[in-house]
């Protein structure tokens, strides 16, 4: 299916947003996502399903002002 | 001392992290400014990147406290949003609350600001809406629940100082008990000690001090800038006059002629 991850769209197989982390190889305590314009906490992440379509951020500690 | 939601600070100057040369230099210029809040932001990451993970790193060894921002956000859902993913990363329910509103001055969008504020204030947050000097703004976000205001004295990154200093004044008149932080437009020390000596609790800075020749210097002479512009506050200045008044006594002065 396609997903849309950072703005990128992407064909992936990943059945829940803690396993799209993992083949993407995101890691860290420090990321926060959000799916389709709502956050998703870093407890829930496992039982998030992803459709086709979805939109997925995540963002991690940047400098700013 | 200076009080922000319950939070006392012996520094009242708040420093961004963002444009420094290196990660080595932020430290240094953080700890030279003796800022006890510093800012932050978020940023989509790589995949497999873990240059987020390095920066946070760096930022919680210094031992401050972090106000995330919603830089870039141009609505209230975006900025809300946002919010919300800075308090799961960042674990702080401060937010520096940015809602832009004009690409080339970086003008707040003060409807989306007052409507974001109003919505996070209820979703628990204590929000720092950067915004511009307009006093009915001012009022509204108050109404939505904000206890400290943080209006522009120029543009974001301009350096030009204070452009209305009347204006300023007036809204520290009209809001006596709210903390009052000038955020942006700040380029050099006198412009802090300016904004201070009008009885602004504190200043925030970035680009001042991160584009500077020498940051970590030009942090520690806008702290004592800040510092010294809040003791003349208190400590009462003359108004200014026309006319020269004689600073040594007259009375008893020798008559030669």
């Amino acid at each position: 299916m396609n997903l849309i991850v950072n703005g990128e769209t992407q064909v992936l197989d990943t059945a829940t947003l803690a396993d799209l982390l993992q083949v993407l190889e995101y890691e860290g305590d420090w990321l926060a996502t959000a799916v389709n314009g709502d956050l998703v906490h870093r407890e829930d992440r496992a039982d998030t399903h992803l459709a086709d379509g979805d939109k997925i951020e995540i963002l991690s500690p940047m400098q700013g002002g | 001392m200076l009080k922000l939601y319950d939070t006392e600070l012996s520094s009242r100057l708040l420093l961004g992290t963002a444009r420094y040369p290196s990660p080595a230099v932020l430290s240094e210029a953080v700890k030279c400014s003796g800022a006890g809040i510093v800012t932050v932001s978020l940023r989509r990451e790589t995949s497999g990147g873990k240059t987020g993970g390095a920066f946070f790193e760096l930022i919680r060894e210094l031992g401050v406290r972090i106000l995330p921002n919603t830089a870039g956000c141009h609505s209230a859902s975006e900025a809300v949003l946002t919010a919300k993913m800075a308090r799961e990363v960042f674990g702080t329910n401060w937010i520096k609350l940015e809602v832009i509103g004009h690409h080339d001055s970086l003008q707040p969008d003060v409807f989306e600001l007052v409507e974001a504020a109003r919505i996070l204030t209820d979703e628990g947050f204590d929000v720092f809406p950067y915004t511009t000097d307009d006093l009915i703004v001012g009022e509204k976000l108050l109404a939505a629940g904000c206890r400290v205001l943080m209006p522009w004295c120029a543009p974001i990154g301009s350096a030009a100082g204070p452009r209305n200093p009347s204006a300023l004044t007036a809204m520290r008149a009209a809001f006596p008990d709210i903390p009052l932080i000038v955020d942006a437009g700040l380029g050099r020390p006198s412009h802090a000690a300016t904004v201070m000596e009008l009885g602004y609790d504190a200043v925030l800075l970035n680009t001042a001090v991160a584009m500077a020749g020498d940051p970590p210097a030009m942090a520690e002479a806008f702290a004592k800038a800040t510092d010294a512009g809040r003791l003349a506050y208190l400590a009462g200045m003359l108004e200014p006059r026309d006319m020269a008044v004689p600073s040594t006594p007259v009375i008893g002065k020798a008559v030669f002629s």
